[in-house]
């Protein structure tokens, strides 16, 4: 009996392999039983340099000029039986480019099991280490901007994450960055020139939910006088966003986890599958643990979903990014609106740095926005900001008796904050004042965590 | 007339990478009258394989030409600014690679391995 994998009479007839090969987007080489190069493909060409006319019979060792096989070749060493190995390594091309890629070499072995060759696979890893230095040292990646710890955990998971295929779970507050989070994972993927479909799953009734994701075939109800593709093969190719994973009704939760297991939809009406190949990227504000509990989701699909999760925090935990992301705003909208606004009075930054933001980064946007817009001098004074910001100062002077305390006893009267530092130092004072020393309460009135209000004590110098 | 030539070794060949090279050949050239030329190489052992090291020992050393495999454009250019005559993408035996040289037909790009069209 045949066994698997081993394709007999094919190997006595004369092959031609190349235009096979030349289809494959990995860089290819075959090598015969001593290393030397008997055919590359269009994609080896590509990345390397050297085609096959220009390497064939040479030691692959001379054509592709890796790190690894200089230093660690199982082929040079004459080794023939070994299991596939992949390194990490680098290559330098005939334009003097020095290309990191992932090297894979593998034994070839004819119908008896005996070694006959190596392939050798190439893949150009630039763009993956490209990203990887990028967040390592970058406080912005597509439209996402932080530097806290939180964001830069984020930025450190988000390349690797990106160039698999598998589904990814965002949660958060509303406002967060979800949606941006979500595009930024598409174009940093390999679906990058595929579509990127975005779906809120909590905006239409069930019935045409179902219509709009999985599309129908016509007649399959009243009203369905064509055909109609859904959602989930326009994005063919790309990137399905779901938002408001949570409000998804149970019977389309059904069908969903279906298609994350065999990746075939179903149109309405329809008794045919479509394949589609798309990656799925989820978003909700809601706790689905709890809803699982109440048996409102789907135990199953949440633990389908979340393979990869990110959880973006609420802009009141990411402190030192408040300021990052008032500038970057505040550079956004002078550009757009063609503005050359410099920056914040002190009362206007003294109002931002009290404001708790229960619509997070998009309310900070918005008020930006007004800001700018109808601002006409180049700073933004307290009154530029939107006037509901004004309940802010009035709460601020009933809480803080602490404050007028102070001024009475005649600290400086030039002592006031003009940084965000200097802003978030005197908050952290304040809270710490009304928590009579309590570190535990202060980081409650902050709306911080215990280890958050520690560090930043420790930054600001107000560590015992 | 007297050249100095420098070849990054791996084993008998031109070294696939200039920045990986632990051995070097330093050929001295001398062109006689008649046209013929005396080759007298020698190899030297480098302590680490380096670019830096290896563009530091070609410049103090007088080199007026490189013959190599890859190297990276960094250093590439750093030797033609040096005024090194540097010719890359080579590869074959430093033998045949050498007696191309002398004969005046060597270009970056040659190939001359066995069985190779070059």
């Amino acid at each position: 009996m045949e066994s698997l994998g081993t394709i007999t009479g094919l190997t006595f007839e004369q092959l031609n392999l190349a235009p096979f090969l030349d289809e494959v987007p990995v860089g290819l080489a075959v090598l015969d039983g001593n290393g030397r190069v008997l055919l590359v493909n269009r994609a080896y060409k590509t990345l390397v340099g050297f085609g096959t006319e220009d390497v064939r019979g040479l030691p692959c060792l001379h054509a592709l000029r890796c790190r690894f096989c200089l230093q660690g070749c199982r082929v040079l060493k004459g080794i023939r039986e070994f299991e596939p190995v992949t390194r990490e390594t680098d290559i330098i091309n005939i334009d003097r480019q020095r290309i990191p890629i992932r090297l894979t070499v593998a034994p070839i072995h004819d119908a008896e099991g005996n070694p006959s060759g190596y392939l050798e696979t190439v893949q150009d890893m630039r763009q993956i280490t490209e990203l990887s230095s990028q967040a390592s040292r970058a406080y912005s990646l597509g439209g996402l901007v932080g530097n806290s710890p939180e964001m830069e955990k984020i930025f450190q998971m988000l390349p690797g994450i990106a160039r698999t295929d598998s589904s990814v779970l965002i949660t958060g507050e509303t406002g967060t960055g979800k949606d941006v989070l979500a595009e930024v994972i598409h174009q940093n993927s390999d679906r990058a020139n595929g579509p990127f479909v975005k779906v809120n799953c909590g905006a239409l009734p069930e019935t045409l939910l179902e219509s709009e994701l999985f599309g129908h075939t016509k007649g399959a109800f009243t009203g369905a006088v064509e055909d109609k593709p859904g959602r989930f093969r326009m994005a063919h190719g790309g990137t399905l966003f779901l938002t408001e994973i949570g409000d998804l009704p149970i019977p389309l939760q059904v069908k969903l986890l279906s298609f994350l297991d065999d990746k075939v939809i179903y149109p309405l009406g329809s008794t045919s599958g479509f394949h589609a190949d798309v990656r799925v990227i989820c978003a909700t504000h809601r706790n689905l643990r709890e809803m699982v509990k109440e048996k409102r989701f789907r135990e199953d699909l949440l633990f389908r979903l979340n393979v990869v999760r990110f959880h973006l925090p609420p802009l009141r935990e990411r402190g030192e990014d408040i300021g990052l992301l008032v500038n970057h705003f505040l550079s956004t909208f002078n550009e757009r609106f063609h503005k050359d606004i410099k920056g914040f009075s002190d009362r206007a930054k003294r109002r931002l740095a009290l404001y708790r933001f229960p619509g997070n980064v998009r309310e900070l946007r918005n008020i930006i926005e007004y800001a700018v817009n109808f601002c006409r001098e180049h700073e933004i004074r307290l009154s530029h900001l939107p006037e509901y910001l004004a309940d802010v100062e009035a709460e601020t002077a009933i809480a803080s008796p602490a404050e007028a305390e102070r001024e009475a006893s005649g600290l400086p009267a030039g002592d006031t904050p003009s940084t965000w530092e200097g802003l978030e130092k005197r908050m952290i004072m304040d809270a710490l004042f009304r928590a009579g020393g309590r570190k535990g309460r202060a980081a409650e009135i902050l709306g911080w965590g215990r280890s958050t209000l520690w560090r930043k004590m420790k930054t600001h110098g107000l560590s015992e | 007339m007297a050249e100095k030539l420098l070849i990054p070794l791996y084993d008998n060949d031109v070294a696939p990478r200039f920045d990986l090279a632990t051995e070097v050949c330093i050929v001295n050239i001398v062109r006689r009258p008649d046209g013929t030329s005396r080759a007298d190489e020698k190899v030297v052992v480098l302590p680490e394989a380096s670019a830096d090291e290896l563009c530091q020992l070609i410049i103090a050393d007088g080199m007026d030409a490189v013959i190599c495999s890859a190297i990276e454009e960094e250093y590439h250019q750093y030797l033609t600014w040096k005024k090194v005559a540097v010719f890359d993408n080579v590869l074959g035996p430093v033998d045949k690679v050498l007696q191309r040289f002398l004969e005046g037909d060597l270009e970056s790009g040659s190939t001359l391995f066995p069985n190779s069209n070059d």
